[in-house]
This record gives C-alpha cells, sequence and structure tokens, in this order.
C-alpha cells in the first residue's frame, strides 16, 4: 500500500493546524479533525495492532464504533485510555497511542509465533487440555498472552468527578444522519423538544461522505443547515454522544465525550418517544486471510477519501455483493487510484464508473500477503494485484438498541439482514437501520416515525439502490476465513462448534467467543450465525439472533460511577456538636453509619490510654457523653398505647406517664431486632428510644404495622431523631452537676427517680430529661432542639469543671455499660439472637396480648436446649483480655465444634481486670463452668458469669 | 430505572422506593397458630411470573400501598393507597 | 464412547482439520418414561444427572432444559468459587463442593479453570476485624483454610486497592480463603453435560415442562413442550424460576425472585490475581482469565424475572469498584447483564423432598449457587436415587421454615441486620 494524504480535500481536518502524536513509539503528524485512524492511515500505518488469540497483525477495517482491530491505548496529553478504537477518536497534539496486545508493538510482536500453532489450538481448545498435572500451571502464562490494553497503576482519578444529567424531552433520536435529521426536524417543527445524538464527532452520518442531494441543497449543506436550525431553536444537538442502552421504561442511557480532558458525560434521558436512526453497519466478506492489513470496509475507504483526503490505497480491490461499493468504486478512481470492481453477482450490477474495471460473478476466494494486503485471488483462480482490498459484504442494521428495549426482529431475505419487527412501544426505527437503501426511502421511514408531521425531506439528486447477493461463509471452505477479527473466530471454528453440537446461538458465542470482543461482533454475529445455520441445515431466523446487551460500546466506569465517590458514597451521618467535639480533640470513627467521637485526645498509639482513663474517671465523678444519635420517635394518637404493647415485646401499655420502660423490638421471626427505652409522655404519646444505626429501620416498622394493621386515624409516628440533640450526664455526681445548670425541674429522687423523665427549660429552650441509665450510673438523659444544643454542652462542660467531669467517647461507654452486661443489639446479639436467650422470658411465658414476633418464640427451634445465650466471660486478673470473635470450643468425638463466642471484650479500669460477654450454648445454667476459648489457633481459659461484672444489685444507680 | 407510581406523590424513580413484600399476605394473630400456617405468612411467596400484587413503601412519603406490576416485562398497572386496598394484617 | 480429551488429541486433531471430535453431548429425541427426570440443564440439574448415573448407576435419565443448557445462572455469574462459611451445616455443603470442584477437571475430562487464586473479603473497621475474627475462628474450628489478613496481606494479594486510611471504606485488613478461587462457569455446565451423556443421560434442550402429573398423590410425569414424559422420580433444579414451577405442582416456595447483575470491563493485561469483596460497597471482583475484569454487586432493589441489567444497580456497583480500585477508574464497561436468583429468607439453599412425593427439590441458593454445583448435583441425586436425605442435606429440608431452624449465614455470622 501505500495509503497517502491527497494535497486537496477533507471535509473534517483543518490543515491550518497540524497534530503531533506518536503511534508505537514513532513520531507522526496529523490535522485536528483527524481520527487516530485517519491520521495512521495518512501516514501509512498498515499494522496498528494484534489479534487477542492468534496474535495475528491487524489493520483498520472500519471508520466508527463498528471497528475490531484498531484499538490502541492512549495517553500523553489525553487521559490514560486502554481499548480505546482509534476509528472513533480524535488525534490530538502529545498524544501518545500505543497499540495494544503487542510486544513490544503491533509491527514486531514477540507472541506472533502463536499463530504458527494457531491448527492445534481452534475454537475452545482450553476446556480439552491443561488439566495435567493443574490448570494452575497453565493459568499464569495464559492470562499474560490475553488481555489487550494495560492499566497503568500510576493514574490518578481526575479531579472533576464525571457529570450525570437527567433529561426529560418528547423525541430522542439516535443517530444523526439523514434519517435522524429527518426525524428531528419533524419533531421540532411539529413543536416537541428534541434531543438528537449522535456516536460521530460530527453528525450527519452517511450525508458527510455519501453523494446525494436533498431539498435541492447538497446533502452535507443540508445537515449542516438542519443541525444548525435545530440547535439555533433550543433543541439539543449532541455530537460525540453514544446512546449505549435502554432501560426500562424507555430510560435511555447517553454517555458523551468532550474530547477536551474533561471526563465523559453520563446522560439518563426519559423521552416520550424514542427514534432510532442508527443507521446499519457494513459486512465483511468472507474470503481465505479475509483479515490482512489493507483490507477494509468500502463504506470506509470513502469516509478516509472525502472526509479525511486519505486514499487508502493505488492499486485498490474492491470486493462487493451489493450496489453500495459501486460509489466507493468510482470516487477512489476518481482521486486516482487504479481500481478493480469485483461483484459477485453476475446479473443486475449497475452501471460500471469510469475507470473503474469490472468482473462481474466472482468472488475473492483470498487475499494474499504477510503483514499486509499483496493481492486477491478470484474463485477461478486470477490473481489481481492490490495494496489494498476495500469490501462490502452487505450492510447489517443496528438494532441493538431495538432489540434492549425487548423488540423483536424480522428476518429479510432480501436485504439478508435482521430488521426491526413488530413496533416497540413509544419507539420507531427509521432510516438504514429500518432496511431503508436510498434516501427517499429513508425520508420515508423517518416520516412514518414521526406521525402527524408533515413536510418531510425530499431527495432531490441521485439515489443510492441495494440489490444484494447474500454472501455468507461457505462450510468446508479453504484457507482460514475471519468471521470475528478481535477474538480470532474463523469459519472452522464455527464449524467445530456446530460439530460438537455447540449449535444453539447462545453456544456458539459462548464457546468459540463469536462477537464477545470489545466490538461485540458488530461485524462479525451475522456472519457468524448465518454459517451456524448453513451447516446445520437452518435458516438464519431459525438459528436466531444472541440477547442484545448494554452498552452499545464500551462506556467509561467513570461515567457510571459520576460523583458518586468518597464522603458521597454512602454518606455518614454528622452529629450537631461534631465541631465542638472536634475542638475538644475528639477522635472521630463511624459505627453504624454515624461519625461519632471514640475518644478525646489520644492518636493512634494512645487511644487505648485515652479510653480507659475515660472510662475509669467516668466511674468517680461525673461523664459527659453526647447520646444524640439515639433515636427519638414519637409515636401519639388514640390507639399509641396499643400500638407500643404490639410492637414491643414488653407490655408498655402499663407504663405511667412521665416514665420510662426497657424494652426489646422482635421482628417477625422472633429476633432481637432493637432494644431501647420507652418514654411515655401523656396518655397517648410515646417517645420510641432506638439503637442509633436503627433509626431509620425501626420507624420503616412502626410505618408499617401504623397504616397495615392500625390505621391511619389511630396512630401516628414521627421520626424526631435529627430535631433533638441528647447530651448524657452521668456518675455518682450527676445530679450535682444537673443541678447547678437550673433547668426548672425537681430533680430530687421522689419527683425524678429513676426511669422517670421530666420536662424543664433551659434558658428559653424546653428540655426533656430522662433518668435512663446505660453506664450503670446514675445518670440523665438531657435532649434539647439540635441546634439549641451548643450552649448546653458549653454550659455543662463549665459546671463539670468543679467536679473533675470527664468527656467521654462511645468507646468508654462501651467498656462501662459492658461492665454492667448491658448488650449492644448487632454485637452482643446476632441475626438468631431470642429474647429469652437475653435472659428475659417474662412476656414470652406470660404475656397474653398479640405482639411482633410472638408466635415464632414458640417454634422447635425457639424452645431452651441447646441455645447460644448471654454470658459474662471472666479470666483471670492480670491477663489480656479475651479476643472479641474468639470461639469457645469443646471437642466431641475427637473434633472440634464451636459453642458460641466473645462478643465484647475489654479491660475494666474500673475492675482492673478484663471483662467480656458472650453468646454461649445453655449459658445461662453455666455460671462457674471453665470453657476454652479459641482465637486463630490459640485456646486460652475462661470462665462463665453471670453478664453483670460490676454491681450487679445496682446500687449506683441512685448513689 | 423503572417509574413506579406513589398514590400521594405521584411518577417517581424506583430508588424512591422500597419493596414491602406480597399483598394479601394476611398475619395469623396468637402463640397457638399451627407451625405451618405461620411458616406460610412468614416465608412462604407465590413470587409469580408475571402480574404482581405487592405492597410497596415510597421511602420519601413513608406511605405504604399496594402496586400492579408485571415482574418480567415491569410494566405498571395500578397503584392504590393501602386503605384504598382493603389490605390489612 | 466419547473422545478422550488431551493435549494430545488436540495435537492429532490439528492435523486433520479438528475434524474427528464427536458432539459434546446428544441431543436425543425425549422417550415416554425414564427412571428419573431433571427440570433444568444448568449446572445442578446437569450435575445431578450425572452423578445419578455415575455414583447410582441409573440407566435411563433426561435433564430437560426449557432453552440451551447452561442459560441460567450457571453461565450468569461471577464464577467465584469459595466455601469460606460460618455453620457447620453451611461448610459442610459448601465445603463438598468445594472439594469436587478441586478434581472436577479430571473427573469430567473437561477443563473447567478452576483457579484457586484465593479470596479476600475485607474489613473495613475494628468492627469487622471483630466479626472477621469472629468467622475466621468458626471457619477455622470447622476445618476451613480461613485465616486473618492484616493490611499488609491484604496489599500484598492486590496492590492496586485503595488502602488510604481515609478512603470512605478504609481497610483494617480481611478475612482470606487461599482455597478460593473462580472457575469457567460455561465449562461447568459443558463438563457435567458431557460426562453425563457419555454416561447415557439424554440431554433435551427446548423442552419447557408445562405441567405436572400427579396420580394418587404422586408425581408421576411431567407435560413439556416436546410431549409427555413419565417417571416416578422428578428432580427441579431451576434456581429463579423454581416458584413457577412449584406453583404448577401445587404448593408455595419460600422463595422472592431478583435479578443479580454483573458486568465486565474491556480486557486487559493482568491487573488483580485474587477475587476481593468489600461488605462496605457491596462489590465484588476478579479478573477473568481473558483479562476482563469481573463485577458483582447487590442484588436489584426490584423483585423480577427480567434477566436485564439496568441503571440505579450499576451505577452503584461500578461507583463502589471505583472507591475499592481507582485505576479501573480508566476503563470502560463493555457488557452488563442479570441472572434470575432465587433469594430465600436465610439465604441458604433448599433441598428436599417436596409437598408433592416424588418431586425433589434443589433451589434456594440465591446469588450462591454456581460455587455449589457439585454438591447440588451429589446431593439432589442422593435423594433421587435412595428417596433419603444425603447428612449433609438434612438440614437443608424445606421443612426448616416450619420449625425455625434456618441457616441464616449473614445472621450467624453477625453481619448487623
Amino acid at each position: 500500500m501505500t495509503a497517502t494524504r491527497l494535497s486537496s480535500g477533507g471535509s473534517s481536518i483543518d490543515r491550518s493546524r497540524p497534530v503531533s502524536f506518536s503511534f508505537d513509539g514513532r513520531k507522526l503528524q496529523g490535522f485536528e479533525g483527524d481520527t487516530i485512524a485517519s491520521a495512521l492511515l495518512a501516514s501509512d500505518v498498515a499494522v496498528v495492532g494484534r489479534s487477542f488469540k492468534y496474535h495475528r497483525p491487524r489493520g483498520i477495517w472500519g471508520a466508527g464504533v463498528e471497528e475490531p482491530n484498531a484499538l490502541v491505548d492512549v495517553g500523553g496529553s489525553v487521559a490514560r485510555t486502554p481499548n480505546t478504537r482509534a476509528t472513533t477518536e480524535l488525534v490530538l497534539d502529545g498524544m501518545i497511542a500505543k497499540s495494544v496486545n503487542a510486544s513490544p508493538n503491533a509491527a514486531v510482536d514477540r507472541n506472533a509465533f502463536i499463530d504458527r500453532f494457531s491448527r492445534f489450538i481452534p475454537a475452545a481448545f482450553y476446556y480439552k487440555t491443561f488439566m495435567w498435572p493443574d490448570w494452575h500451571l497453565f493459568e499464569p502464562r495464559i492470562r499474560a498472552v490475553a488481555g489487550l490494553g494495560e492499566v497503568d497503576a500510576r493514574w490518578q482519578s481526575p479531579a472533576a468527578a464525571a457529570d450525570q444529567i437527567n433529561r426529560h424531552c418528547d423525541v430522542l433520536v439516535v443517530g444523526a444522519g439523514p434519517a435522524g435529521l429527518a426525524a428531528a426536524k419533524l419533531a421540532a417543527s411539529a413543536g416537541q423538544s428534541v434531543i438528537l445524538v449522535d456516536d460521530q464527532h460530527e453528525p450527519g452520518g452517511s450525508l458527510n461522505h455519501r453523494t446525494g442531494e436533498i431539498d435541492g441543497r447538497p446533502a452535507t449543506a443540508w445537515a449542516a443547515e438542519t443541525i444548525g436550525a435545530l440547535s439555533a431553536t433550543g433543541h439539543t444537538v449532541l455530537p460525540s454522544t453514544t446512546a449505549f442502552g435502554i432501560y426500562d421504561h424507555n430510560l435511555v442511557g447517553l454517555n458523551q465525550r468532550h474530547g477536551d480532558g474533561r471526563p465523559d458525560t453520563l446522560w439518563r434521558v426519559r423521552p416520550r418517544r424514542i427514534v432510532l436512526a442508527t443507521g446499519a453497519i457494513e459486512r465483511p466478506l468472507p474470503f481465505a486471510n479475509n483479515d490482512l492489513p489493507g483490507i477494509m470496509s468500502a463504506d470506509a475507504a470513502l469516509v478516509y477519501l472525502r472526509r479525511f483526503a486519505v486514499l487508502v490505497g493505488r492499486r485498490v480491490v474492491v470486493a462487493t455483493n451489493n450496489d453500495s461499493a459501486y460509489e466507493v468504486a468510482r470516487a477512489l478512481a476518481e482521486a486516482g487510484a487504479d481500481v478493480t470492481l469485483v461483484d459477485s453477482r453476475k446479473d443486475g450490477t449497475p452501471a460500471v464508473p469510469e475507470g473503474v474495471s469490472l468482473t462481474a460473478g466472482r468472488r475473492v476466494a483470498a487475499a494474499r500477503g504477510k503483514m499486509r494486503v499483496e493481492g486477491a485471488v478470484l474463485d477461478e483462480g486470477t490473481l489481481l494485484d492490490a495494496d489494498c482490498l476495500v469490501v462490502s459484504g452487505g450492510w447489517t442494521p443496528t438494532i441493538h438498541l431495538f432489540c434492549q428495549a425487548r423488540g423483536k426482529l424480522a428476518w429479510s431475505e432480501a436485504q439478508a439482514a435482521f430488521l426491526p419487527g413488530d413496533p416497540v412501544e413509544g419507539m420507531a426505527v427509521a432510516g438504514a437501520a429500518a432496511g431503508a437503501v436510498s434516501l427517499s426511502g429513508v425520508f420515508e421511514s423517518a416520516a412514518k416515525a414521526m406521525p402527524g408531521a408533515t413536510a418531510a425531506p425530499r431527495s432531490t439528486g441521485v439515489e443510492a439502490t441495494g440489490g444484494i447477493l447474500a454472501a455468507w461463509p461457505i462450510p468446508d471452505a479453504r484457507g482460514r476465513v475471519w468471521i470475528d477479527y478481535q477474538n480470532d473466530v474463523t469459519a472452522k471454528d464455527v464449524e467445530l462448534a456446530a460439530r460438537e453440537n455447540f449449535i444453539s446461538v447462545e453456544h456458539l458465542k459462548r464457546y468459540t467467543t463469536l462477537g464477545m470482543a470489545t466490538d461485540q461482533g458488530k461485524t462479525s454475529n451475522l456472519v457468524g450465525l448465518a454459517l451456524m445455520g448453513a451447516v446445520t441445515g437452518r435458516t438464519v431466523p431459525e438459528v436466531g439472533t444472541t440477547t442484545y446487551r448494554p452498552p452499545f460500546t464500551p462506556v467509561p466506569l467513570a461515567s457510571f460511577a459520576g460523583a458518586r465517590g468518597g464522603e458521597l458514597m454512602s454518606p455518614v451521618r454528622r452529629l450537631p456538636l461534631e465541631n465542638v467535639h472536634r475542638a475538644r480533640g475528639a477522635v472521630f470513627q463511624e459505627y453504624g453509619g454515624w461519625l461519632r467521637p471514640a475518644h478525646y485526645g489520644g492518636a493512634d498509639a494512645d487511644a487505648d490510654c485515652a479510653i480507659q482513663d475515660e472510662a475509669g474517671r467516668a466511674r468517680q465523678s461525673v461523664a459527659l457523653f453526647d447520646g444524640s444519635t439515639l433515636g427519638k420517635i414519637e409515636v401519639m394518637g388514640p390507639k399509641a398505647a396499643e400500638f407500643v404493647d404490639f410492637i414491643y415485646y414488653n407490655t408498655m401499655s402499663t407504663l405511667k406517664p412521665g416514665r420510662c420502660r426497657y424494652g426489646f423490638m422482635l421482628s417477625e421471626n422472633g429476633v432481637v431486632f432493637d432494644d431501647g427505652i420507652l418514654v411515655r409522655l401523656d396518655e397517648y404519646r410515646f417517645v420510641v428510644s432506638c439503637s442509633s444505626s436503627h433509626v431509620a429501620s425501626v420507624h420503616a416498622r412502626l410505618e408499617e404495622w401504623r397504616q397495615d394493621r392500625f390505621g391511619r386515624d389511630a396512630v401516628y409516628v414521627h421520626n424526631a431523631t435529627s430535631e433533638m440533640a441528647t447530651l448524657t450526664v452521668s456518675g455518682p455526681n450527676a445530679k450535682k452537676l444537673l443541678a447547678t445548670l437550673g433547668l426548672g425541674l425537681s430533680l430530687d429522687d421522689a419527683d425524678l427517680p429513676h426511669m422517670a423523665m421530666a420536662e424543664g427549660m433551659f434558658a428559653t429552650d424546653p428540655v426533656r430529661v430522662a433518668r435512663v441509665s446505660f453506664t450503670g450510673d446514675r445518670s440523665y438523659e438531657v435532649s434539647i432542639r439540635a441546634d439549641r444544643a451548643e450552649p448546653l454542652w458549653a454550659r455543662m462542660h463549665e459546671a463539670g469543671m468543679a467536679f473533675d467531669a470527664v468527656t467521654i467517647g462511645l468507646e468508654a461507654l462501651m467498656i462501662l455499660r459492658a461492665e454492667k452486661g448491658y448488650i449492644v443489639i448487632g454485637k452482643d446479639t446476632d441475626g438468631t439472637t431470642l429474647p429469652h436467650d437475653l435472659g428475659v422470658d417474662g412476656p414470652r411465658a406470660k404475656r397474653k396480648g398479640e405482639y411482633v414476633g410472638r408466635r415464632s418464640l414458640f417454634t422447635d427451634v425457639a424452645m431452651p436446649g441447646n441455645r447460644q445465650q448471654l454470658v459474662g466471660l471472666a479470666v483471670a486478673r492480670g491477663e489480656e483480655p479475651l479476643a472479641t470473635g474468639a470461639n469457645a470450643i469443646s471437642r466431641e468425638g475427637g473434633k472440634l465444634r464451636s459453642q458460641g463466642f466473645v462478643t465484647s471484650s475489654y479491660h475494666s479500669p474500673t475492675m482492673g481486670r478484663p471483662i467480656a460477654l458472650g453468646l454461649i450454648e445453655r449459658g445461662a445454667a453455666r455460671h462457674g463452668e471453665a470453657v476454652d476459648i479459641q482465637h486463630l489457633g490459640m485456646v486460652r481459659r475462661a470462665t462463665i458469669t453471670g453478664p453483670c461484672a460490676f454491681d450487679p444489685s445496682g446500687e449506683r444507680l441512685n448513689a | 430505572m423503572q417509574l413506579f407510581h406513589c398514590p400521594f406523590c405521584g411518577t417517581r424513580d424506583e430508588t424512591e422506593f422500597h419493596f414491602g413484600g406480597e399483598a394479601g399476605n394476611i398475619r395469623p394473630d396468637g402463640a397457638d397458630v399451627p407451625a405451618d400456617r405461620w411458616a406460610n405468612y412468614l416465608y412462604m411467596r407465590d413470587n409469580p411470573k408475571g402480574a404482581v400484587r405487592e405492597v410497596w413503601v415510597h421511602m420519601n412519603c413513608g406511605e405504604f400501598f399496594v402496586m400492579e406490576r408485571d415482574s418480567v416485562g415491569h410494566e405498571v398497572v395500578s397503584s392504590t393507597s393501602l386503605d384504598g386496598a382493603g389490605h390489612a394484617r | 464412547m466419547t473422545r478422550r480429551y488431551s493435549a494430545f488429541s488436540l495435537i492429532k486433531e490439528g492435523l486433520t482439520g479438528q475434524k474427528g471430535w464427536q458432539p459434546a453431548w446428544r441431543s436425543p429425541e425425549p422417550k415416554k418414561t425414564y427412571d428419573a427426570v431433571i427440570i433444568g440443564g444448568g449446572g445442578h440439574g446437569l450435575a445431578t444427572a450425572y452423578y445419578l448415573a455415575k455414583t447410582h448407576g441409573i440407566a435411563s435419565i433426561a435433564v430437560l432444559e426449557k432453552g440451551w443448557i447452561g442459560g441460567g445462572n450457571t453461565g450468569r455469574n461471577t464464577t467465584v468459587v469459595r466455601s469460606n462459611y460460618y455453620y457447620p451445616e453451611s461448610v459442610a455443603i459448601y465445603g463438598l463442593a468445594h472439594r469436587l470442584y478441586e478434581g472436577l477437571s479430571k473427573e469430567l475430562n473437561y477443563n473447567v479453570m478452576l483457579s484457586k487464586r484465593g479470596m479476600v473479603s475485607l474489613c473495613h473497621s475494628t468492627g469487622e476485624l471483630e466479626i472477621g475474627a469472629r468467622t475466621v475462628n468458626a471457619m477455622q474450628i470447622n476445618g476451613v483454610d480461613a485465616e486473618m489478613f492484616s493490611v499488609d496481606d491484604v496489599r500484598r494479594v492486590a496492590p492496586l486497592l485503595n488502602l488510604a486510611s481515609d478512603a470512605r471504606f478504609p481497610v483494617f485488613g480481611g478475612v482470606w480463603q487461599g482455597r478460593a478461587g473462580t472457575a469457567r462457569h460455561d465449562a461447568v455446565a459443558w463438563g457435567y453435560a458431557r460426562a453425563a451423556g457419555a454416561l447415557g443421560v439424554d440431554i433435551i434442550q427446548n423442552c419447557e415442562v408445562t405441567d405436572f402429573i400427579v396420580e394418587g398423590g404422586r408425581c408421576r410425569g411431567v407435560h413439556t413442550s416436546r410431549g409427555t414424559i413419565r417417571t416416578d422420580r422428578i428432580g427441579m433444579a431451576v434456581a429463579g424460576h423454581s416458584s413457577v414451577l412449584a406453583a404448577k405442582a401445587g404448593f408455595r416456595l419460600p422463595i422472592n425472585s431478583y435479578a443479580l447483575q454483573a458486568c465486565v470491563s474491556e480486557p486487559v493485561k493482568p491487573v488483580l490475581d485474587t477475587v476481593v469483596l468489600s461488605p462496605g460497597t457491596g462489590v465484588y471482583v476478579s479478573q477473568s482469565d481473558k483479562g476482563e475484569i469481573v463485577i458483582g454487586g447487590a442484588l436489584d432493589r426490584v423483585p423480577s424475572y427480567g434477566q436485564r441489567g439496568n441503571l440505579p444497580t450499576l451505577e452503584g456497583v461500578i461507583s463502589g469498584l471505583l472507591e475499592m480500585f481507582p485505576a479501573f477508574g480508566q476503563l470502560k464497561l463493555m457488557r452488563q447483564w442479570a441472572g434470575i436468583v432465587d433469594v430465600v429468607p436465610d439465604s441458604s439453599p433448599i433441598i428436599g423432598e417436596s409437598p408433592l412425593p416424588g418431586l425433589f427439590l434443589n433451589c434456594g441458593w440465591g446469588t450462591g449457587g454456581f460455587k455449589a454445583i457439585p454438591a447440588g448435583g451429589v446431593l439432589l441425586a442422593h435423594l433421587l436415587a435412595t428417596g433419603k436425605h444425603h447428612d449433609i442435606s438434612r438440614p437443608f429440608d424445606l421443612d426448616r421454615f416450619a420449625t425455625g431452624r434456618l441457616l441464616d449465614e449473614a445472621a450467624g455470622s453477625g453481619i448487623a441486620h
């Protein structure tokens, strides 16, 4: 060959703006507007990559999204992207492109030897070997030669995340060729809002390179005017944008490329109507060695000539089975090439263009050449000298999106193609995608796609004609006829699949990997299944097609991710006083979705000291703790008492106003779902205090039972968690500290005993003071409007100075509550724990009324027997705490068996020894018994005790 | 992205909704419900392929409702508030 | 006699154009009666047929597949094989599967490409480390090759993983199973099909069961799109479609069917040599031998029988993946699909006789059926051959829903509920 850049012409390039780039280390020049492929062709680079399996040299086949061969890793001045299609990516100054799957480069690849063994490694050979001695010995080598591009391990994601845009419109038109432009124009003139997308940098489709005249204007001018008018009237025209998927309820996903270094943009478009004007893709012809570099789609050759002024060869054989290549032959001849046209049809061929010699009724049987095509051998043996072989095997309508929308296809024997069958609601297919050939036909289908619209454009020039003689691979043909270029699937592979009964089209695909490459078989699928039909005596529609799945072309992962990363991913919930805690040196951790102070002061190494100090001091005088994450869900209404009785395991309706009660909520399967305090404000109002991480799920459950069982009028549920901050004062001096705050309520134990609630005021704000305890010491939880919490917190600290108050984080609180044997749901329980496993059997034994989960407490499995029960686990003073997660073990018949596990374990500063809680089989009846506790292979002894290790009589609650 | 219809708020994206189970799964009350019947309520499902009738909650407004839809094609047929649907357990 | 696969036979065939191969399995017309019929030509169904013929010597067996074999979840999963389970009952069943997988290529004379590349489940907090320790301890006690991984260990097996301390889901360590890995999913179905076919099993594709024949309170056969077939033993292994067949047989199952999506990137040279699961993002990921990054995540939120992907779940999964592996932000998504999985309340399988005598169940594997295929086959075959449970399948009987003896791994292993 000798592809060359002509000295003039090229509608897409700007010759005043040269660009420099490199390919496989070679410095090359192109012009602004060039694709990487057109620039490579202009520099006569024939071998642009290596095939997946056999590492065959491959050249540029197409000029668009269908490209199977020309994949490059790009980088340099542009964002690093492996496996970029050279035919759709614009070349930019400073771009570094590297061929994929080739080392050191496409021209000289050290794995090229694999092709010499191809006869021994046909489709699916790997299922038949590598079994002895073990696949593991072969796998690393296989993996290394597989794969295409390379991931750059040092790659940094761009500072800006990909934009994601949601848009509604009346009509979304996919494809801005003649059909799409006509449909968009009709829709716009009917007053509809239009989004028009095209996957090419330059909209216009075939109008950009095929001859035509519309409404008396040259086709390219008409296209430009139509696009201009759409933009000017407020419609959205998106070039370089691929509609990659149609999802449920006709949501269309678009990926927009910017070409300026910005990440691509994902659009989610919800149109009232979709017009698919996605065109058609030219198929290769089946002949031996049809994968040689220099063998190219005829339409692509015309694209490169007219849009990029690249003449793909000097001595060109144009092989075809249909009319569409005649215009290509004429144009190539006019541009100065020697052109021989080989048409497999004997009769009915169009007029032979001037300067072109025609051989009719003949097929190309084989291509000659090693690293690039050197000639074509016809079926009767003639050898035609050629430096380029351009082929047209017919057109495959691009019906991917139609099929994604669950449209069914109909086979057209006349066009040798699948066309859209019965219409899909809200969607129309127009133009070549619907089988139209001439511009008149295209516009007719566009008019049908927009019913009611008038004044469709008219073709006023020469019309394209179709006329195809199907050219499918012939079974048992000589030589290697390539079907899927990228994945190296040949006709023989399809025949092998048939021989081995992989005749279902899905088996064919999976067994041979036909159509599973990055091009998803855009040029190969139909050819492969036609051959499968021929081999198995079935028609093409009998063979059927595989499922069309999104995306139509590969879409950057970053587009799907958008701005959902980092702190925006599952965002943590934050405390109203977060900044105040930070100022006090709090170290934060995430607990159950909340970001909370773990402890105050103490960097990583000193964290344990800080926690021990907080937990120790908390028992000595008074501790301050921000408990704002605790759920506060109000339940009110005439049937509120009945409602909480049903929701809770414990009877709650007997609670007196102003009093609090601890209880469990169960799931319907009887498992303890949450625990907490219920406060009765008055006869008809309660506040459900639930675990921090369960607020949303408890609220949802309350709502569900309320609406589904009790009715809207009976109860009302309101989640007030985020409205209120809850600040806890706990310890022997808690009452004294609280007394200095002047909350305007009596703290006398007769007025405010343990498990009672009172209302007061802090300055001008109402507060609710609940005397409940999670530490085992006298405690007061003071709740106040979240936005007024800061002065109260400050006041508490100020007052605390006199008492040597300590501010504690969650880790210290965990120690304090574990000393008391108070449980944390989900830590000291699991998804199988029933209430009586925690020692609360009363309601199960005695309650008469109905409650959530009740029946599940009486199944076989709920019967006391071998159930794991909550216990304390003691080890000797001076020993390290047990590991949380360590398992209690027993040996039965020489086999180890787990009897349960350590759920919480700490060193208690107050008691000066380790403490632990666990769930152990029949633990409640085994107090005093020693058990073996295994952690990562090491075994220790511990003694089973009651869960409460500190102040078992509970005197400190009132001290 | 499917579009569901909340009887209170109108048509919204599927991500605003949460599946609440098959409609008409009546809860048997009592500690003496036969084990099979309780298991039937708790675990057994029709799980039909095609037309389904389900309870959903629109998480934004918190309302539960009954939706009829197709579990294959995903067409939504109707949405009715729990009161209107007469669903109770 | 089925032709043996080997490097030698490939070379020999290579010299004669690979023309001597025979069908991997036959496609006979269905007979009127069989000793046993298995509904569902996925991995579980085909394995059942294989073990019925091989272990139990049953002569006349048919596998009825409504589409093409391996076309359901067997061909739609993310190919992970592991047995790092918490309960002894689960270890027994998945351990059986894992051991059989380890010898499967040789057993079937079909390379299923079991790649024991190890799997790490990440721990994102000290709390998760504690839960990790609890599961590792339980697994070690139950004989599973589980170990705790430090951050450095995690870095060693997955160098591209984001291990920054300020990551949204920082990595504190992980739970490792070295014998875990991946296998070539299609090959498992085809390998069993070929081996079963060689033992005389009739594999009948495009044969949809339309109803059951019930006589005298027992299942006596099936009506199909290809005629009526009589038999006294029917096994059913149809995953997400179990409820549909159960309804025809007159009973209900504790199953909801959901789409589970997966996707792959374009193929790239090796960058990830192990399987990584992040509980924080819910994403699991590995790299196929072909070079594709294979990505799985959570179930769709809407119950469905539609075998297709959608955007909301995909977007969540991909953003989770990029949180774990920022460098994968260079890559493009190549293909997206979905399978219909049979989700059971305790996420453990259901194996046993159905309420209709003569009809036996193998379903409820949910998102994890692929890894269990050999065990599902062995256990259902045992039931069909003997009418009785294998010791390993007994705890997985349908009766556990009435007794409450559920085997909820997530609940048991301390994952918050």
